[in-house]
């Protein structure tokens, strides 16, 4: 039985566990801070009233769990959870490339030609990933972390319930849909290595029993992902990649960049302002 | 020290009353209380302390509903501070809604939320209004993070629900 951290202040006692899990908590927070905002930035053009509603919920969620994961970073001393949040720059961030490109041509203000496919299998595989990652989570050696888990995967639940209709829905469909959700598929594929990726600190985060072992991890979401695939009959495309860089060792795009920018607009017109 | 807990265990009790005055800003006839929202109060000293759990992780209503509680037990004879704070353990999960709890919602057109059952990921949810099960879910999202939009089919109207949250999940 592994021994149990309980408590930031545990965990600041040894040096290399909280090397360790810090950069795990900058992963899962940057992660999921990045993907809320690009969903946020359907808000009002999803495809129907419904999924505005339904979509809108889910960004709200995701975006909440980013900031538990910064509060736990701010509890081990790195700072405001707020700062970390918006006032972190591109290379500092260690979110997976996938889920920091744009979601479509233009911008949210001009003519956004937003691109629906990629958003739903951008979506539907990160939540997959999500859900089984928080699974492995709650075994965490940092209790903070592990009970974190489990709150947040009740409601990532419902997350993964929502986008399988979507994606089931339109990989059945004929014609144009299954097409353009076959082209979005390849592109995630060159990506989602960057996801699955521990970083540099992998072998450390999995030492201290922060999280499964990256190689048991990936096997474990092979094996799903076969299955996702098989029921909506697609052949799994073979290894994925990494193709725009690992995001994990904080190499990154100019989406992210333009992003950050977008988001820190009002707090960098005046940063000393009182709310 | 028998005469100490004694008197502690008044002040609890009339804190639970209090607490039973202090809604949810989202479905104002349902108390913390009756949402399970309430793990623990206790007295050391003379300080109150009260342990709350948020329904989900991100609820932007959490600071309002910790000034809310903490201005409802402030006065209290026998104690000179109150302290709340958020607990992310025991996990919130929807079967810690009392009866009381459930008849609420009902009232305020809310279908309190079903079992859950491990597996099967069905859930049958009976209409507020008529009672009837012939009902259909809309929207696994609505209004606010824990609601869902059904309709009705026996009475024709829509109506939400609070969807089920379970660590079986």
């Amino acid at each position: 039985m592994e021994q149990k951290i309980t408590s930031p202040q545990e965990a600041n006692l040894n040096r290399g566990y909280r090397d360790a899990l810090v950069q795990l908590l900058y992963q899962l927070a940057d992660d999921d801070f990045i993907l809320a905002y690009r969903g946020a930035e359907w808000l009002g053009l999803a495809p129907h009233i419904e999924e505005d509603v339904a979509f809108s919920s889910i960004n709200q969620n995701t975006m909440g769990h980013a900031a538990m994961y910064y509060s736990l970073l701010e509890e081990l001393g790195e700072g405001d959870a707020d700062l970390l949040a918006h006032s972190r720059k591109a290379e500092a961030r260690r979110n997976a490339v996938l889920l920091e490109f744009v979601n479509g041509t233009g911008t949210y203000l001009e003519e956004p030609r937003f691109d629906w496919a990629f958003t739903v299998i951008r979506h539907y595989f990160y939540d997959l990933y999500k859900k089984m990652k928080l699974e492995a989570l709650k075994q965490s050696s940092y209790e903070p972390l592990a009970q974190a888990a489990v709150n947040i995967n009740m409601e990532q639940y419902y997350h993964v319930m929502h986008w399988r209709v979507w994606f089931e829905q339109l990989c059945r469909g004929k014609g144009e849909a299954r097409e353009r959700m076959a082209a979005a598929i390849g592109r995630a594929w060159d990506e989602l290595d960057g996801l699955l990726s521990y970083g540099p600190c992998g072998k450390e985060i999995a030492e201290h029993g922060l999280v499964q072992e990256e190689v048991l991890f990936r096997k474990r979401w092979e094996a799903e992902m076969g299955k996702v695939f098989e029921s909506v009959d697609m052949p799994f495309p073979g290894p994925c990649g990494m193709k725009s860089g690992n995001g994990r060792a904080g190499e990154h795009t100019e989406d992210l960049s333009i992003a950050l920018e977008t988001l820190g607009e009002v707090y960098y017109s005046d940063p000393q302002a009182a709310w | 020290m028998k005469a100490v807990n004694i008197m502690g265990k008044q002040i609890v009790d009339l804190a639970m009353e209090r607490l039973q005055e202090v809604k949810d800003p989202e479905i104002p006839s349902v108390s913390v209380l009756e949402l399970g929202m309430i793990q623990s109060v206790s007295v050391t000293e003379r300080t109150l302390c009260v342990q709350a759990l948020p329904t989900f992780v991100g609820c932007p209503a959490l600071d309002f509903i910790k000034k809310n509680i903490q201005e409802a037990l402030e006065g209290l004879s026998g104690i000179d501070e109150v302290k709340v704070e958020f607990a992310q353990h025991p996990p919130w999960t929807s079967d810690r809604i009392s009866e009381e709890g459930r008849e609420k919602l009902k009232e305020f057109g809310i279908a309190p939320p079903p079992v859950f059952h491990e597996g099967e990921g069905m859930w049958a949810v009976e209409c507020p209004y008529c009672g009837s099960d012939y009902t259909t879910v809309e929207n696994l999202f609505g209004p606010t993070a824990c609601r869902s939009i059904l309709y009705c089919k026996a009475c024709k109207n829509p109506f939400e629900a609070m969807r089920p949250v379970s660590d079986l999940m």
